[in-house]
């Protein structure tokens, strides 16, 4: 059994390319986790299509009773925003996501716990390899539907798909940070159907899911952009890839964005630390 | 052959103490808080190599302590050191050198085959490849991996999953192996299973070894030292013979006649314990006598069918501690079988601080 126990202590590291092949490696995990789920892969993709086609059209029609140009966006923006908007929904993974506060509940976060990793980093890295499998299989149908039925708005502007790119990466772990926060308060609630019907009917509203936040005067867009994070989640990679601002207007709601990523994580890593020091791990 | 556990402590715990506020109700709108003890002071040394049966009856403490030992929950009191770690402070340290099996959890990945789930265990616990494949080929050989690797561990049979669940645990070959009740649920062939591979473990030497179980085979199997403990309290630390004698169990010589008799023979050193189907059976206890003489006795005074040696039972012994510990502890009914009981209830809230002291608060 002797290649089955060791005496010696392993050697404490904290090798940056360690860490790195862990998170990617984890990363993977969540990849392939998802994968697994083929059957509602499927079906979460036609019913984003299909509500694709509902917001669309509504869209398209206050843009036509506003005169062609609805708070700034033209049609061709307009069914952009739709389109992405309805593949980020699945990448971001805005809503029905409850696994950490499942674990609380049953106790299962102590395996967690007794892992080397980080429980923050540990998630984290997981949803983004979630979102990898949800860029390739839940973003796609979507925005291919919108190409196909409609005039859609593409980036004529070499910097928008990159900026693009890191605003969605970004939105997904802001999006991952709030989700992690809301499951969070089942440390101390145990049943967390509360604060995710507030953030299930909040993030919708806020993030810029059910229209534009344009739409909405500037005294309340402004302090919604900068006090709170649910813009960053969607509305900023969709007014990014429509090109409603010029190049350094976007980067600049990019490096918003950034800011409040890492606030969230902040967030968490408290939250979390908080946790720990009054947990009652649930169970014999 | 078996090793002699070494001088260097593992695990070292002093005044050991854990403490959770609950909130009952006291009248229609009010709740009161009440201060419970869960774990009361525990002192415990394991030194390295050795294989500890920890035992005790439902809500004694056992699941909390092993929680604090590897840092997922934090003291109330008390000082503990794992590995020379401060258990919650250097969590994830410890978490490198020490595994975990909670029988009634995993910490599989549910979605994922077991071979992606020991490849992904390899990373997170930054195991060198040559070590991870020379340890994963032993545990595929001991604990018979290789029908389900490829399968989804929530495809998996409890025994399947136990089996992988102790595989886990070891990939990162630990100093350290917790292990919360590993054979619960499982069928007499997977039982047989998990505690040869534990047995084959524990002969080296060289893996420390805690067990919490209900089934006292498990420990008589597997564990030279018994830990008790009741209401929070170590009530006996010692090995199973210790305990035998402290507790007065004694052999049984059990004695089928051919005819029943009227009055049973009296020997010396072992009273007759009863007498069952209708005189033909009588059971002796031996106290003094030996069981070869109550035996070599009883063939010269009787016509004997059959005759059996029956070993103490562990079993018979523990209870006898937990009833004995029960009413000892009966001043406070709150204390013991409520306080895990409340903590597990979802709902249940609670708090701690460093070194409080107990008593009821409102």
């Amino acid at each position: 059994m002797g290649s089955v126990t060791a005496t010696v202590p392993p050697p404490i590291t904290r090798n940056i390319g360690w860490m790195f092949r862990t998170f990617a490696a984890i990363t993977g995990s969540g990849f392939r986790r998802y994968s697994t789920y083929r059957q509602a892969t499927l079906a979460g993709a036609f019913t984003n299509t299909v509500f694709g086609f509902l917001r669309c059209h509504v869209l398209l029609a206050v843009a036509t009773g506003a005169g062609g140009v609805a708070a700034g966006y033209t049609p061709d923006q307009l069914a952009t925003f739709v389109w992405v908007g309805q593949g980020l929904l699945a990448v971001v993974l805005l809503w029905g996501w409850n696994d950490l506060a499942e674990r609380i509940r049953t106790g299962d976060v102590a395996s967690d716990l007794l892992r080397p990793v980080h429980p923050v980093l540990n998630y984290l890295a997981a949803d983004l390899g979630r979102a990898g499998y949800a860029l390739l299989t839940r973003f796609v149908p979507p925005v291919v539907a919108g190409l196909l039925f409609f005039d859609v708005a593409i980036p004529s502007r070499w910097s928008t798909p990159p900026i693009f790119a890191i605003s969605v990466v970004l939105a997904v772990v802001i999006c991952f940070g709030c989700r992690y926060l809301v499951n969070a308060t089942a440390y101390w609630l145990h049943d967390v159907r509360g604060p995710m019907m507030i953030w299930t009917f909040g993030s919708g509203v806020l993030a810029g899911l059910y229209f534009p936040l344009h739409f909405l005067p500037d005294w309340v867009t402004v302090p919604l952009w900068l006090a709170t994070p649910f813009p960053s989640i969607l509305q900023t990679p969709l007014d990014v890839v429509v090109e409603r601002d010029d190049w350094p207007v976007q980067v600049g709601l990019v490096a918003v964005q950034a800011v409040w990523a890492g606030l969230i994580l902040l967030a968490c890593r408290a939250v979390q630390g908080a946790a720990e020091r009054r947990l009652v791990v649930q169970g014999g | 052959m078996s090793a002699v556990p070494g001088d260097e402590p593992v695990i070292e715990a002093r005044g050991l103490r854990k403490e959770f506020v609950v909130r009952v109700p006291a009248g229609r709108f009010r709740r009161t808080r009440r201060r419970v003890t869960a774990v009361d002071g525990i002192d415990l040394t394991v030194r390295r190599g050795e294989m500890v049966g920890y035992i005790g009856p439902n809500g004694a403490g056992k699941s909390t302590t092993l929680k604090m030992l590897t840092g997922v929950l934090m003291p109330s009191s008390g000082e503990v050191r794992v590995c020379g770690l401060p258990p919650v402070a250097r969590r994830t340290q410890l978490a490198l050198r020490i595994g975990v099996v909670f029988g009634q959890r995993s910490q599989l990945w549910w979605d994922l085959p077991l071979r992606d789930s020991f490849a992904l265990l390899r990373h997170i616990y930054r195991v060198p490849a040559a070590a991870h494949a020379a340890r994963l080929r032993r545990c595929r050989e001991l604990l018979d991996l290789d029908d389900f690797l490829d399968v989804p561990v929530r495809q998996l049979s409890l025994g399947q999953r136990m089996r992988g669940e102790l595989t886990a645990a070891l990939l990162h070959g630990p100093e350290v192996l917790f292990l919360d009740e590993p054979t619960i649920g499982l069928d007499v062939v997977s039982k047989q299973a998990v505690r040869a591979f534990l047995a084959e473990l524990g002969r080296s030497g060289e893996t420390t070894l805690l067990l919490t179980t209900h089934d006292l085979a498990d420990i008589e199997r597997l564990c030279h030292r018994l830990v008790v403990i009741d209401h929070g309290r170590v009530v006996h630390d010692g090995s199973i013979g210790a305990l035998h004698a402290r507790y007065g169990s004694r052999r049984l010589v059990v004695a089928e006649l051919d005819e029943p008799l009227t009055t049973p023979p009296v020997l010396a050193g072992a009273p007759l314990l009863r007498t069952e189907a209708d005189g033909r059976r009588l059971v002796f206890a031996c106290e003094s006598a030996t069981a070869s003489a109550v035996v070599a006795r009883l063939a010269g005074l009787v016509a004997l069918r059959d005759i059996a040696v029956v070993e103490p039972d562990i079993e018979d012994v523990v209870a006898r501690i937990y009833r004995n510990a029960a009413s000892e502890g009966g001043a406070d009914p709150a204390q013991g079988c409520s306080i895990t009981r409340t903590a597990k209830v979802p709902g249940a809230s609670a708090s701690y601080r460093w070194g409080t002291s107990p008593g009821n608060v409102t």
